[in-house]
Formats: C-alpha cells, sequence, structure tokens
C-alpha cells in the first residue's frame, strides 16, 4: 500500500511539474490551431473574417473552395515553392557558415569557449526589428559595401545593381538571422565528441580530410538535423525580412499570410495557408528527427 | 630471446621529450627486436605513455631518433606509419558497426572492397568475436571492446602494435583471461607488440622484455625474472611486487659475498658478484617469499644458517587467502616483511600479531644494490 501511495505522489508531482506547459501549450496553441483549421473550411465574409456558420437557408456553410484556391491557382504554390527554397538556402548557408565557428569554439580552450559563445548570440540583444533597419542601412546604395560592389561591376563594365529591395538581402538577413540557431546546437555536439576518435582515425590511416568526413561529420549528424530544424522551419514562415528588405517578387508565404488576415480579410484563405505551412513544418520535422535517429546508426559494411 | 636479426625492428636513440620545464622522456635509447613483446612499465608520469605517443607519431621527440626498420620516422605522420595503437579508453566509432570499425583501417589504406569482407570476418574469428560483425559498439561488453579495438588495430598487420594500458579498465577476472588471450595473439600474429603499464604483475606475466622507467628514464631493461630477481635500483626492486630493502654501510667483501651493517637489524650477508669497496652504502633487496619464518620456539627451522637469522615479533599481518604476509618488527627495531603460502602444510600454524618469530634467509636469496 505504501509503494502504492508513493507511485501515486510521483505521479502527481510529474503533472504539477510539467501541467503549466502543457496547459500553455493547449491553450495558445493546440487550440489557435484547432481554431484556424475549422476557419480553413469556412466562407470569408462579405466585409472580411467569416460568414455565418449557417447562410440564409439554413444549412451549415462547411466547404474545401480556399483549399481548392490553394491547389488550383499556381501563384499560391508558386509563393510556397519560394518560400521552401529560401528557407532551404538559409540553412545550408547557415551550415556551412556554423560548422567551421562552432568547430572554433569546441575546440578553443575552456576559458575563451564561454566568450566566445556570448559573442554568438550577442545579436539577440538588441531588437529584431533594429538589426533587419541595420541591414537597410547597410546594403543601402550610399553605403560603403553596395558602392565597393558597383564599382567592382563598373570596372568589369556591367551595370549597377541594387543590393537593398532584393532577394540577395532577403537571403543575406535571413543567414545572419539564423545562424546562432544553427551554431549553438553543433556546437553543443562537437563539444562532446571524444578526442581520441580522431587520434584512433588517423593512427588507422585517415588524413585530415577523411577523419572529418568519416568520424567528425557523421558523429555530428544530430547536431546538424537539430540546427537545421530550428533554421528551416523559423525561416519558412518569416515575413518581416522580405517585408522590409524585400523586392516586389520576393513575397514569401508568410507575407502571404500577413496579407489574408490584415489587408485581403479572407480570412479561411488565411488559415489554409497557415495550416500548409504548419503541416509542411511538422513533416520537415519528423523527417529531420528521423533523419538524425538512422545517422547513429551507419549503413557500410552492417552485413559483415 | 633469439631474436636473430642484424638491425632491430623499432630502434629509439636518445629519446628526449620536454614539456616547458618537464622533461618527460630523457634520453631514452632502446632497441626492440622483430616478434618481441616489449612492455614500458612504470608509475604514472613516468613518461611511458609520452614515449608511446612519439612512437605513434602523435607526439615528436625534442631531440633523439625514433628508427623503424632502419628508417627515420620524425617526418612520417602518424596515418602513414606502420603502427598501430590500441588505445586505453578503446576509441572505436560508435557510430559504425564493430564490422565498420574493423574495415575502416583497410578502407584508409585502400584495400580493395570486394576482399575487405573477408578480411573483416577472419579478424573478427582471430579475436573469437564470430558473429559481432554487425553489433554496435555500445552492445558490447569491455572485454569485447577490447578485443574490437585489437582486430581492428591487427586487420592491415602493421609492423608494430603498441598497447597502452589496454587491460586497466577491465576488472580482475577479466584481465587475467585478456592477458592470456594478449599472450596468444601476440605468438599468433607474430607481430611486434609495445605494451604500456603501470602495472607490474601485467608486466612480468605479458613481456619478453620490460624497460622499467621512472623520472623520464629506463632503470633497468631486462627479462621478467631478471627484473624480478635482480632490480638494478632500489626503484625497480620497489617498483616490482613486494619487497624488503635494507640499507646500510659495507663492512666485509669477499669470496662472492658482502655483509652490510644494517640498522636495527645488524649483520646482514648477501651474494655478489661485483667488487664492493668497503664503508660505502647500499642497500640489500629481499623478497618476502625468501623469508623463512617459524616461532622462536621452533629450534633449527629448515637448513641450520649461522647467517641471516633475526629474531622479532609479528607487527601486523595481512591474510590475502592463498598467501599471508607477516610484518614482522625485529629487537632493533627494524621492520621486515615475510610471506608465508598458506597450502604449506608443515607450518599450518598462523602466527598472530604479537607473537615471537624467528627469520631466517640464505645469503644468496637477497640482491645487492650498489649506491
Amino acid at each position: 500500500m505504501a509503494e502504492h501511495a508513493e507511485a501515486t505522489r510521483l505521479a502527481r508531482g510529474k503533472w504539477l511539474v510539467s501541467g503549466p506547459p502543457i496547459l500553455y501549450l493547449l491553450v495558445f496553441f493546440a487550440l489557435p490551431t484547432l481554431i484556424m483549421a475549422f476557419a480553413s473550411l469556412r466562407t470569408p465574409g462579405e466585409f472580411g473574417g467569416l460568414a455565418p456558420l449557417r447562410d440564409e437557408a439554413g444549412v451549415l456553410d462547411i466547404n474545401l473552395d480556399s483549399y481548392l484556391r490553394f491547389f488550383t491557382e499556381p501563384v499560391y504554390f508558386e509563393v510556397f515553392v519560394k518560400s521552401v527554397a529560401f528557407a532551404t538556402a538559409t540553412t545550408l548557408l547557415c551550415l556551412l557558415l556554423a560548422y567551421p565557428l562552432a568547430t572554433l569554439v569546441a575546440k578553443s580552450p575552456q576559458r575563451s569557449r564561454s566568450l566566445l559563445l556570448l559573442l554568438v548570440i550577442l545579436p539577440f540583444w538588441s531588437n529584431f526589428l533594429i538589426r533587419i533597419y541595420a541591414w537597410m542601412i547597410i546594403l543601402g546604395p550610399n553605403a560603403a559595401f553596395a558602392r565597393a560592389v558597383n564599382g567592382v561591376l563598373g570596372w568589369f563594365g556591367a551595370d549597377p545593381v541594387q543590393l537593398l529591395f532584393s532577394s540577395f538581402a532577403v537571403l543575406v538577413c535571413l543567414v545572419y538571422v539564423h545562424l546562432p540557431f544553427m551554431v549553438l546546437p553543433l556546437y553543443a555536439n562537437l563539444e562532446k565528441h571524444d578526442p581520441a576518435l580522431l587520434d584512433a582515425a588517423q593512427d588507422l590511416g585517415a588524413n585530415a580530410w577523411q577523419r572529418f568526413w568519416r568520424i567528425t561529420f557523421p558523429l555530428s549528424l544530430p547536431g546538424v538535423y537539430a540546427g537545421a530544424a530550428l533554421v528551416f522551419i523559423p525561416a519558412l514562415g518569416i515575413f518581416a525580412i522580405p517585408d522590409l528588405l524585400g523586392g516586389p517578387n520576393d513575397t514569401l508565404i508568410g507575407n502571404l499570410i500577413k496579407q489574408q488576415f490584415l489587408e485581403t480579410r479572407d480570412w479561411p484563405f488565411g488559415s489554409v495557408l497557415s495550416i500548409v505551412l504548419t503541416v509542411a513544418a511538422l513533416t520537415l520535422a519528423a523527417l529531420a528527427a528521423w533523419f538524425g535517429k538512422r545517422a547513429t546508426r551507419t549503413p557500410a559494411l552492417d552485413h559483415a | 630471446m633469439g631474436f636473430g636479426r642484424a638491425m632491430p625492428l623499432l630502434d629509439l636513440r636518445n629519446v628526449t621529450r620536454r614539456f616547458g620545464d618537464f622533461t618527460a622522456v630523457d634520453g631514452v635509447s632502446l632497441a626492440i627486436e622483430a616478434g618481441e613483446f616489449f612492455t614500458l612499465l612504470g608509475p604514472s608520469g613516468c613518461g611511458k605513455t609520452t614515449l608511446l605517443r612519439m612512437i605513434a607519431g602523435f607526439d615528436l621527440p625534442d631531440s633523439g631518433q625514433i628508427l623503424l626498420d632502419g628508417v627515420d620516422l620524425a617526418d612520417c605522420p602518424p596515418e602513414s606509419r606502420p603502427v598501430r595503437t590500441v588505445f586505453q579508453s578503446y576509441a572505436l566509432f560508435p557510430h559504425m558497426s564493430v564490422a565498420a570499425n574493423i574495415a575502416f583501417p583497410l578502407q584508409m589504406a585502400g584495400s580493395p572492397a570486394r576482399d575487405i569482407p573477408a578480411r573483416v570476418t577472419e579478424a573478427l574469428e582471430d579475436v573469437r568475436l564470430q558473429g559481432f560483425g554487425k553489433r554496435r559498439p555500445h552492445e558490447l561488453s569491455g572485454g569485447q571492446r577490447q578485443r574490437v579495438a585489437i582486430a581492428r588495430a591487427l586487420v592491415t598487420q602493421p609492423a608494430v602494435l603498441l598497447l597502452d594500458e589496454p587491460l586497466a579498465a577491465l576488472d580482475a577476472k577479466l584481465r587475467e583471461e585478456m592477458q592470456i588471450e594478449l599472450i596468444n595473439l601476440q605468438k599468433q600474429a607474430g607481430i611486434t607488440f609495445v605494451y604500456v603499464t603501470h602495472d607490474q604483475t601485467e608486466a612480468l606475466a605479458l613481456s619478453h622484455r620490460i624497460a622499467v622507467m621512472n623520472r623520464g628514464k629506463i632503470e633497468q631493461m631486462d627479462e621478467p625474472s631478471k627484473v624480478y630477481r635482480f632490480p638494478r635500483s632500489r626503484f625497480v626492486a620497489d617498483f616490482i611486487g613486494q619487497c624488503n630493502l635494507f640499507s646500510g654501510t659495507v663492512t666485509n667483501s669477499g669470496d662472492g659475498a658482502v655483509t652490510l651493517a644494517v640498522d636495527g637489524l645488524g649483520a646482514v650477508r648477501v651474494a655478489t658478484t661485483s667488487a664492493v669497496v668497503t664503508g660505502t652504502p647500499a642497500s640489500i633487496a629481499l623478497r618476502p617469499e625468501q623469508i623463512r619464518i617459524g616461532a622462536a620456539a621452533d629450534a633449527g627451522i629448515g637448513i641450520a644458517t649461522t647467517e641471516n637469522r633475526f629474531r622479532g615479533s609479528v607487527s601486523d599481518l595481512l591474510y590475502m587467502g592463498d598467501v599471508t604476509v607477516y610484518r614482522v618488527a625485529t629487537e632493533g627495531g627494524a621492520r621486515v616483511e615475510a610471506l608465508l603460502a598458506n597450502s604449506q602444510t608443515g607450518r599450518a600454524k598462523f602466527f598472530e600479531p604479537g607473537d615471537a618469530v624467528e627469520m631466517d634467509w640464505p645469503v644468496a636469496a637477497g640482491h645487492f644494490i650498489a649506491e
């Protein structure tokens, strides 16, 4: 009996600890998602918002019109593909930049590590929008960077280009904003690697490249996938950066959703876009998790 | 040992390595023959691991040379040396199966892909791990991991295998088993083993030759039985096994023996062939198992000797199952450790602390160490 009481007490303790966050997620994530899923099936109201649930004849007004619209009008799908392309490019560039940085931090002496990590997260101390405005100045036509680029282009006889309000500006800022989210999980992973493994690989005849490709990289895959998910998913839904730094063709799915809710006031279609985004993000996160798990077991020679 | 070769396989000439003010390896010269099981033995910090890392190529000597088959290895990076290391932590690649681990050095050496599975299977058989190829390192026991590490290191048939305290992480029972396995593997593979350990019993059991290291220098290099029986210095005598060390002044020399005046004990006579000058300080190393010990009342235990016979009383004893170690305080105040095998039926009586005992040992039992 005492054991039983103890078990009940433990279970109660568990709920006490994990209850508040679960409740928070239910109220502010699960419930709104459900409301949105429901809204996506409704008809838009004449002056925005949603039309009444029952029409004048008293028939339940639920349909798939908004979904049909997304899948039949190619322009929306194109925006979606473009968003995936931007998010993918951001993820790959972040990975390329973050890997050497995370390696550097992980291999530096314990004392300087915390300072280097602090530098990585330092940008978070200033406001997100302010950092984007900073890029407007850096990439602006009168800034040294744009003048240098156009000077070089002029040297080769090419026409000057506009850096600000372009896909280039969007991508640069996306990478800048998301880089720490790639560095931190990669660092956390690389820091745990046993240096004896690299000694062993070298002892067994592996050169520097082989040591990286056969040992370090595969062992870092869980970190790579975690970082990729942390970068890809927010990059997919972002709207502030293309709004402020993008050109007229740099509308991404995040902008489209914002437009539907705030300007066009077509809530059902905005909900459809949100749901497509959420499903895509969840699918990719699940894929990343699956790959991450697989990465800890490698193929090659398992049959011997 | 009869290693009939003109040139040693591994030749270390006056190798020195310093870290700041600390000299980790101090002018070490040694020659290891092909097929030899050679052990570097010493306490932690004696430089044995640094020496091993220099042979592997992970560290470079500040001065001196390391030659393999007559070729200086100075400009040869670790990945190009025909030398393999078994690391203390095994360092198996956790993301690869056992088979992939063993295939790794073959792939690095550019072996044809179709030959690899057969060689992996063979290597697994050599360490008695048939059928373990698909397992992950984390699914293996400590002893199995150890064997995989050895198979991985031996699969490319290196000239020399370096083993860095490979048994330190195993429990006593398994360690003994692995020792026998290592001896057999070495014999079977015919590969030169250079073995680093701080465990003297391991060194004695495994090696053809032992180099006892202390403070970056080799104190003595010899066969295990010689190192045990004839330690060249007090350090070696003390480090290898249990040992009574009597220091005193030489009072008499000649006829293949010397007499030392030892504090608290008196005149101790020991055989030696070296010429000793009277009046010089010296030591005698005497193994506890060489001492006969009996109750003081027993008249004339064993062979009657007039020399090296002392009375005392048991101050402590350590019962170890197969043997008991008696610590005897002599009338003069010296402490002598004597060991008695408990199987000896003739000495059925165990002494208790406080018992008066009589000890004696032959002149040939001790070993003379000049200072």
